[in-house]
């Protein structure tokens, strides 16, 4: 699981639980894969992520360095940043691990790169 | 889906969709080519703004066939599905989108107005199977249509290809659709074929109003119109091997997608005798 999408998540599935994210991950095994790096792409997606969570994610699986806690206006031109942005959101993948839902506390967890999001019968919402 | 009848009467999907079955869809071109063709279609009908990365949800994702024309397309995807053994083959495989294990029925984990666009490939009719005993098929379907509401953005499309059972399977699922909000409708291509018909549901989600696009192969097939003539004309079968008769047979083939021939001055026409 790549931290981009990580950041798209919600446990807001669950029955009772309003909000859901962002998810705290619990990394047992981390690995970067290359991507091909594209600054008009993470500058655009960046619109749509939401950045105390990324940080926050790097932070946990320990690719935090250099990010700051807020993101400034001109980190377009930032080329340094734009790179580092990059690593954490396309390169960082989780293999093994957990991830919990800040409400409830529900564990789901990530087994060869992929999160089980799978709920029992009882927990769904709506 | 395998050739030998529906797959949803056999048993439920992450049951039936075994590591044999995922294996299928790596090795068996027929079952790759179809898949493909399917999502290309299906991106047509997304009909995303030209030459812009978009970010999609790929439901009922599979092995990843479907995502791998995604990638081709410069999007960037994720994948959900229900089946371990065909996420995977996804893994296996190295495609390029991220991987979730999720039931649709459950509703839809993300953050609203992730998605530019959504699409799914022949995963839709599952839906409307109650595979343990506490299911129910139509409070599934409203807690997926709502939550799928939620996650698009305003003014994107969701294009559904699916297998239905029966004409109250699509109503149901269209109804439910239209409950949490959505409109649109059916697109069917080739109608008049058994073979090659496919049904594609598309969802608008919001936005200025949108035209359903039209299926394929139902050019000049207003058959639903009734015509009102002053005249009673008797349907008349052409004779057997005139021009006419083949004029219509090709009509016929070109209505059903299949390949055929252009009219020309040599349509139909009689072979000259060998006199030598």
């Amino acid at each position: 699981m790549k931290l981009l999408t990580h950041n798209m998540l919600t446990s807001n599935i669950i029955k009772g639980v309003t909000k859901g994210f962002p998810l705290k991950i619990v990394p047992v095994q981390v690995e970067i894969k290359d991507v091909d790096y594209n600054p008009a792409f993470v500058v655009r997606t960046l619109s749509k992520v939401d950045w105390p969570a990324l940080h926050q994610a790097a932070v946990e699986t320990g690719f935090g360095d250099g990010l700051p806690e807020t993101l400034g206006e001109n980190f377009q031109q930032d080329e340094e940043l734009l790179k580092k942005i990059h690593n954490a959101l396309l390169q960082v993948e989780v293999i093994q691990g957990e991830l919990v839902c800040p409400e409830s506390g529900r564990k789901f967890p990530i087994t060869n790169g992929i999160p089980n999001m799978l709920l029992q019968e009882h927990e769904v919402g709506q | 889906m395998a050739a030998s009848g529906r797959p949803e009467h056999q048993a439920p999907p992450e049951i039936f969709y075994n590591e044999t079955e995922a294996s299928k869809y790596t090795s068996n071109s027929r079952m790759i080519e179809i898949q493909q063709k399917l999502t290309e279609r299906a991106l047509e009908l997304l009909a995303l703004p030209e030459d812009v990365p978009c970010y999609i949800l790929d439901i009922g994702c599979g092995s990843g066939l479907s995502g791998e024309v995604l990638t081709d397309n410069d999007h960037t995807w994720v994948g959900i599905d229900i089946s371990p053994s065909m996420l995977d083959v996804a893994v296996e495989r190295e495609v390029e989108g991220d991987l979730l294990l999720g039931d649709m029925g459950n509703g839809l984990p993300f953050r609203p107005g992730t998605f530019d666009g959504v699409v799914s490939i022949s995963a839709l009719q599952w839906l409307c199977n109650a595979d343990k005993k506490c299911h129910s098929p139509v409070k599934r379907m409203l807690v997926f249509f709502r939550t799928l509401y939620a996650v698009m953005g305003r003014g994107a499309r969701a294009i559904f290809q699916l297998y239905p059972e029966n004409g109250a399977q699509l109503e149901l699922l269209t109804q439910q659709a239209m409950k949490a909000g959505f409109t649109g409708g059916l697109v069917i291509d080739y109608p008049n074929s058994t073979k090659a018909k496919k049904i594609f549901l598309c969802l608008f989600c919001g936005g200025p109003s949108q035209v359903l696009p039209q299926g394929l192969g139902t050019e000049e097939s207003n058959t639903n119109v009734a015509q009102m003539s002053g005249r009673r004309e008797r349907f008349r079968k052409s004779v057997k091997s005139s021009r006419d008769w083949v004029i219509e047979k090709k009509e016929r083939r070109r209505r059903q997608g299949k390949e055929t021939k252009p009219d020309t001055q040599y349509t139909g026409r009689k072979r000259r005798g060998h006199h030598f």
